[in-house]
């Protein structure tokens, strides 16, 4: 079945933006693909004309360390993240949420940056990248920039780069230090649409037997991926404690903005289960943080 | 517009220049361009896993992969697994194509492609992957017939024969108990070899000159009437061939199993009942432009509220949506005096449980391809159940003489019962009849989940009466069956849920009424199990109430009850042989017990370092009729053939979806030739050139066809010994056949010459019989309603998270009581394939529909189990024969499916006190109702 007019497979990034930009008609940007094209193919996304398959472009391929953080490029399949020596040591939340996505056959083809750019309020990738405190770099014809992750969401489904003007290239997350861990987890049901009902992902600094910093992400816990920060300012400063996670789970009721999906999960399960996965997230994540010292 | 690019390829090491379209898939390029068919396409949603090819060594889905990504990397397809001799031998299969055939890891064979290549990948890492691995890898690559521990094993044995050099190991599976020369032993299926490399040849797979492709439109709304109808310009859209409307049917306007309700087309001012309907068909020059015209093609309709369940569908005030009413049938069984049986019981129990709309989901979707021949016939190539139903429906739309028509059955990538009622083959038809050219209706996943019949959803209210000692003494059930727009096979299934309502146990006093009703949701019809899936769930799951209410143990009550020899059925059958219910039930229940020493396996306990994890088993017992019973004439017919190279052939045209027929026909013909399986070949499914053997369904054909091709080949080796007598002028008594020979005194005579010798004197070295199974009797008339019954018992070990209610089965014990174990081999495959989707019916499977709209129309959301699902499963074969079966044997197709899901609700009671009544099994309810308990507790 046709699925566009035009298939543009560029080399380089700025050969990808050049294409983006003279584009005649509709445009968009195609990474693994596992999403749009069926989207595509399905009616469930308005026909495009020129659509730029960026997987072939080796600097959005690379994963390396460059200076004090990490570079993943954002055509790095979610295989090479599951099984990057490199991702397990600084980034253990993200190598755990690239292995759950799809089945092995997808993680071949989808791409982290395509997880990302896809702006769901609850893609793994994106949720464990938000602890991470990610950045994204950004190319454009004119320049290179760097914006906090959580810039880029606008809405379920929407983010704000511009479809002709901005690739998104990257992401840079800084290097694991002593004394750090994350960790993420999410709740499936066996029936139904295949998306997490609810996932999970923490990010903690343990110094002295108490967290001297943390990162909580949940999703979907609002239109876009966001940090949930009650919890985060309760936690910061208190030692991992059964009572403390408690109220963790508490404040997260108060903050996160859970709601029933149909043929997914009704609100009351999802606030119960935020409970479970703040728990494993934060044990786990103490428990990395400590083999990490 | 043609923007075609060219690109080079390597494909299984070869250099190939192809043009593509922009963003044509590597899927595509495959199997249109390069003839590539061992590709197969299940869902075109990067949900099954079977269209799997590698790309640099790397497992990819090639339905969703743009071709101009494989540039400069190497692919492989399983047609390049093979290694070639070059000796004019064929192939030399890949370790992994060997251990998948001589495992019987091959069943339809339609995901194997997939399923080895994604195999192939993990051992190209790893070459000694643990199950945990495998499953780890197959995840995604999902099986129907789900053969999933045989695909584990057989990819450890090619592990193991790829890491040491050594031949592949021997399979460890257990021949029958009384084998003989042929039956009762391992046998590989006839068209295994093909399957693994991907030779095999499915509908979709076949290409004619001048084939056109054809697209339906479909009402989309699920009641109302069409009020207009234009499809002028879906016929003025260049390159298309034919628009067709009701009003082009040259014949009669409906089809159906039984009853002929299902209109072929819906025309102007007749009513749509279920958004499946179709309204117009449209053949064009290639897929692509079908689907334009389907957009072009006007319908206005006057939009009626639906009709969404068979309780509504009862009330008086409902809308009629068929001339007769609402109700197909209103099946009854009595027995006894009911109210007398409440009045001496000790204890009354009542409960109302529900099942699911379930899909079969096979994998591979419907496909015909009509061909219009230049005699003026018309060919029918489709995977069906019933091709001679198929070849009778077509018949009468087109208007003609039914033997104008010929059916020429395919493989069939699975079935499961939905594959009988007709689905392209009319509307394929009328396209090729209209444009004189070959058509072909492929339909993707999107429109089999949508337009096939389904299994039914029920409600079934039971009500029982026991003494103290747990003796039945009455069993009351109401069942409402929502059989959807079209009866399809809803009456006889919905039959079957009924008369099996009250269980395999004998009570006295018996009293079941079904509404089987019309709603405005797809049709229902025929799904393994028939019926008795549903009502099983119903009973099996307060049977276990009721020992838990008298504290007596759930096998316990069960052998209290339990049909035997002797016992009477809430039909007024009197069994007189082959119950092999208790036994099962006994080897169960010791093989549970040995499972679990020192502890009561039906009490809970934590799993171990997992204290909020529960564990417990629980079990279930079932029955199942083999053969359609109640009445009807229950035949097939066979020929067997013996040819002058000392081949046999048998032909019938029943019907191999993957469960293994050809291989038990290929048996029994050797068997009573006493020649190898291999010196028989299976013609099966063609209506010029094969008897009827009748619908493959009702677990039937094991006994039906094979009584037939036994009896024909008897009487084959009957007047090839008179021959052989006259000719060497030896009393018949003389004469025999042993190894592969015939012994004519003491003289050997190769069965090549004994068929030269039949011919010599002017006979046919053919017989054809017509087998008759035993008469039954309608239901309401007493007597024997069948002439067989097979049993199976199992027990489920489930782990249920208290902290979500997320709940792992852990193992099965499956006893069944088979009769006869033709060939352990396939029979293997049934049971641990019956088992693996009737825990998808528990856990997974879900058909929503609401308000006459499919919710689950992409199989992204009507969910299968895949190979992560497969408990530890621990087959119990128990062979009670029955005196008329070939060699003993019973149907199995059915009877193992039915029992597991009950087996898995009584275990989750017995882990965490949980009841669930309602299917599938929704991990959230689970959690809550915990939870409640919980806090009732403290």
């Amino acid at each position: 079945m046709k699925i566009c007019n035009r298939f543009i497979y560029p080399k380089s990034v700025s050969d990808a933006l050049d294409a983006m930009g003279q584009a005649p008609g509709s445009v968009k940007v195609l990474a693994g693909g596992t999403d749009l094209l069926l989207d595509l193919q399905q009616g469930r996304h308005d026909p495009v004309d020129t659509l730029v398959d960026i997987t072939g472009i080796d600097e959005m391929c690379r994963l390396e360390v460059r200076e004090e953080r990490l570079f993943i490029g954002a055509a790095v399949p979610h295989r090479t993240i599951t099984t990057s020596p490199l991702i397990h040591q600084h980034a253990p939340a993200l190598a755990e949420a690239s292995g759950l996505i799809g089945g092995p056959q997808v993680r071949n083809v989808a791409t982290l940056g395509g997880n990302v750019a896809h702006a769901l309020p609850a893609a793994d990738g994106t949720i464990a990248l938000m602890v991470l405190d990610a950045r994204a770099e950004i190319a454009t014809l004119d320049e290179r920039r760097s914006d906090p992750l959580a810039s880029l969401f606008l809405g379920p489904g929407q983010s704000t780069l511009d479809p002709r003007r901005e690739l998104l290239v990257g992401f840079e997350i800084p290097l694991r230090q002593p004394g750090q861990g994350s960790a993420f987890a999410r709740v499936m049901r066996p029936q139904g649409v295949a998306i997490a009902i609810l996932n999970c992902s923490v990010w903690l600094q343990r110094q002295d037997g108490i967290i001297a910093d943390v990162r909580v992400s949940l999703g979907p816990s609002g239109p876009t991926p966001r940090r949930l920060t009650s919890v985060e300012d309760y936690l910061r400063g208190r030692p991992l404690r059964e009572d403390h996670i408690q109220q963790a789970h508490c404040l997260l009721l108060d903050e996160a903005n859970f709601r029933t999906s149909r043929h997914r999960a009704t609100q009351a399960y999802r606030q119960d289960m935020a409970g479970v996965l703040i728990t494993d997230t934060l044990k786990t994540a103490w428990e990395r943080a400590v083999h990490y010292e | 517009m043609s923007n075609l690019e060219m690109i080079t390829l390597n494909i299984n090491r070869q250099e190939m220049q192809v043009s593509v379209e922009p963003g044509q898939t590597l899927a595509e390029v495959l199997r249109e361009n390069l003839n590539l068919t061992g590709t197969k396409i299940g869902c075109n949603e990067d949900e099954c896993g079977i269209c799997t090819v590698l790309v640099d060594g790397e497992p990819i889905l090639s339905c969703n992969y743009p071709a101009v990504r494989a540039e400069g990397k190497s692919v492989l397809t399983i047609e390049g697994l093979a290694e070639s001799t070059g000796n004019g031998h064929g192939p030399k299969l890949h370790p992994l194509q060997e251990a998948f055939v001589r495992y019987g890891a091959v069943q339809c064979g339609f995901c194997i492609p997939g399923q080895i290549l994604t195999a192939y990948a993990l051992l190209l890492r790893n070459p000694d992957p643990t199950i945990d691995e495998i499953r780890h890898d197959l995840k995604d690559t999902l099986c129907r017939c789900a053969g999933y521990p045989t695909i584990e094993r057989a990819i450890r044995a090619a592990a193991f024969a790829m890491r040491t050099g050594q031949p592949i190991p021997d399979p460890e599976i257990a021949i029958s108990g009384e084998p003989l020369t042929v039956i009762g032993n391992l046998q590989v299926r006839p068209d295994a070899v093909a399957k693994v490399t991907g030779d095999a040849k499915f509908t979709d797979d076949l290409k004619f000159g001048e084939m056109l492709h054809a697209a339906v439109k479909r009402a989309g709304i699920p009641h109302g009437f069409v009020r207009s109808l234009n499809v002028e310009k879906a016929q003025a859209l260049p390159g298309v061939r034919a628009v067709l409307t009701a009003e082009d049917i040259p014949g009669q306007l409906t089809h159906g199993l039984v009853i002929h309700d299902w209109p072929s087309l819906i025309g102007v001012d007749q009513r749509v009942r279920y958004v499946g309907d179709a309204v117009a068909i449209v053949a064009a020059d290639n897929h692509k432009t079908a689907l334009e015209a389907l957009d072009l093609i006007e319908v206005t309709y006057d939009v009626l509220d639906p009709i969404t369940g068979p309780v509504q569908a009862r009330q008086p005030d409902a809308p009629q949506l068929h001339e007769k009413g609402n109700l197909l049938k209103h099946i009854k069984v009595r027995k006894g005096d009911l109210e007398a049986g409440f009045e001496a019981a000790d204890i009354i129990l009542e409960h109302t449980y529900h099942t699911a709309t379930t899909d079969h989901a096979f994998l591979e979707p419907e496909c015909t391809i009509a061909r219009p021949t230049p005699e003026g016939r018309m060919e029918i190539y489709v995977g069906s159940q019933i091709p001679y139903a198929d070849r009778y429906q077509v018949a009468l739309a087109l208007g003609w003489e039914e033997k104008r028509v010929r059916v020429v059955g395919q493989l069939m990538g699975g079935g499961f019962g939905g594959k009988e009622d007709i689905a392209g083959q009319i509307h394929a038809a009328l396209l090729a009849n209209a444009t004189g050219q070959p058509v072909k209706l492929l339909y993707d996943r999107h429109e089999s989940l949508l337009a096939h019949p389904k299994r039914h959803a029920t409600q079934i209210k039971l009500k029982i009466g026991a003494s103290k000692d747990g003796r039945l003494t009455a069993v009351e059930t109401e069942l409402y069956g929502d059989t959807g727009a079209y009866a399809s096979l809803g009456e006889k299934v919905m039959t079957r849920a009924t008369t099996h309502s009250s269980g395999p146990y004998e009570s006295p006093n018996v009293r079941a009424d079904c509404y089987a009703m019309y709603t405005n949701n797809p049709p229902s019809g025929a799904f393994r199990g028939f019926g008795v899936t549903q009502s099983a769930f119903a009973v099996e799951s307060i049977m276990d109430t009721l020992a838990e209410k008298l504290g007596m143990d759930p096998v316990e009550i069960r052998r209290i009850n339990a049909l035997k020899v002797g016992s009477v059925t809430n039909t007024g059958q009197v069994l007189t042989e082959s119950v092999g219910l208790l036994e099962c039930l006994d080897r169960t229940a010791a093989k549970v017990r040995e499972l679990c020493p020192g502890r009561d396996p039906f009490k809970p306990v934590p799993m171990e370092g997992a204290p909020h994890v529960m564990k417990a088993w629980g079990l279930a017992v079932a029955y199942k009729n083999t053969g359609l019973g109640g009445g009807a004439p229950d035949k097939a017919g066979a020929e067997v053939e013996l040819f002058e190279d000392g081949f046999l052939e048998v032909r019938t045209s029943s019907a191999e979806l993957g469960q293994g027929l050809v291989t038990v026909l290929q048996m029994i013909v050797a068997e009573e030739f006493q020649v190898p399986a291999e010196r028989v070949n299976v013609l099966v499914m063609d209506t010029d050139l094969t008897p009827d053997g009748g619908p493959t369904t009702a677990s039937r054909q094991t006994y039906v066809t094979g009584n037939a091709a036994r009896l024909a080949a008897q009487s084959l080796r009957e007047a090839a010994t008179a021959t052989l007598a006259e000719r060497y002028n030896l009393p018949p008594d003389q004469i025999s056949f042993v190894e592969g020979l015939a012994q004519v005194g003491d003289q050997q005579v190769t069965l090549g010459e004994a068929a030269k010798a039949m011919k010599d004197e002017g006979k046919k070295p053919v017989t054809m019989y017509e087998y008759w199974a035993p008469e039954t009797k309608p239901l309401g008339e007493g007597g024997d309603m069948h002439f067989a019954f097979s049993f199976a018992v199992q027990a489920a070990e489930v782990a249920v998270d208290t902290r979500t209610g997320e709940i792992h089965i852990l193992r099965m014990v499956a006893a069944t009581d088979v009769g006869r174990a033709l060939n352990p081999l396939g029979l293997l495959g049934q049971i641990e394939g019956g088992v693996m989707m009737a825990i998808g019916n528990a856990l997974t499977e879900e058909f929503i529909i609401e308000g006459g709209q499919v919710f689950t129309d992409r199989l992204a959301r009507y969910r299968i189990p895949s190979i992560k699902y497969t408990p530890e499963i621990i087959p119990i074969v128990i062979e009670d024969p029955t005196a008329e079966g070939p060699y003993g044997a019973k149907g199995i197709g059915e009877v193992i499916s039915i029992p597991t899901t009950p087996a898995i609700t009584n275990a989750i009671y017995n882990a965490v006190g949980v009841r669930v009544d309602r299917l599938p099994i929704d991990q959230e309810k689970l959690y809550f109702a915990m939870k409640e308990a919980a806090i009732e507790k403290a």
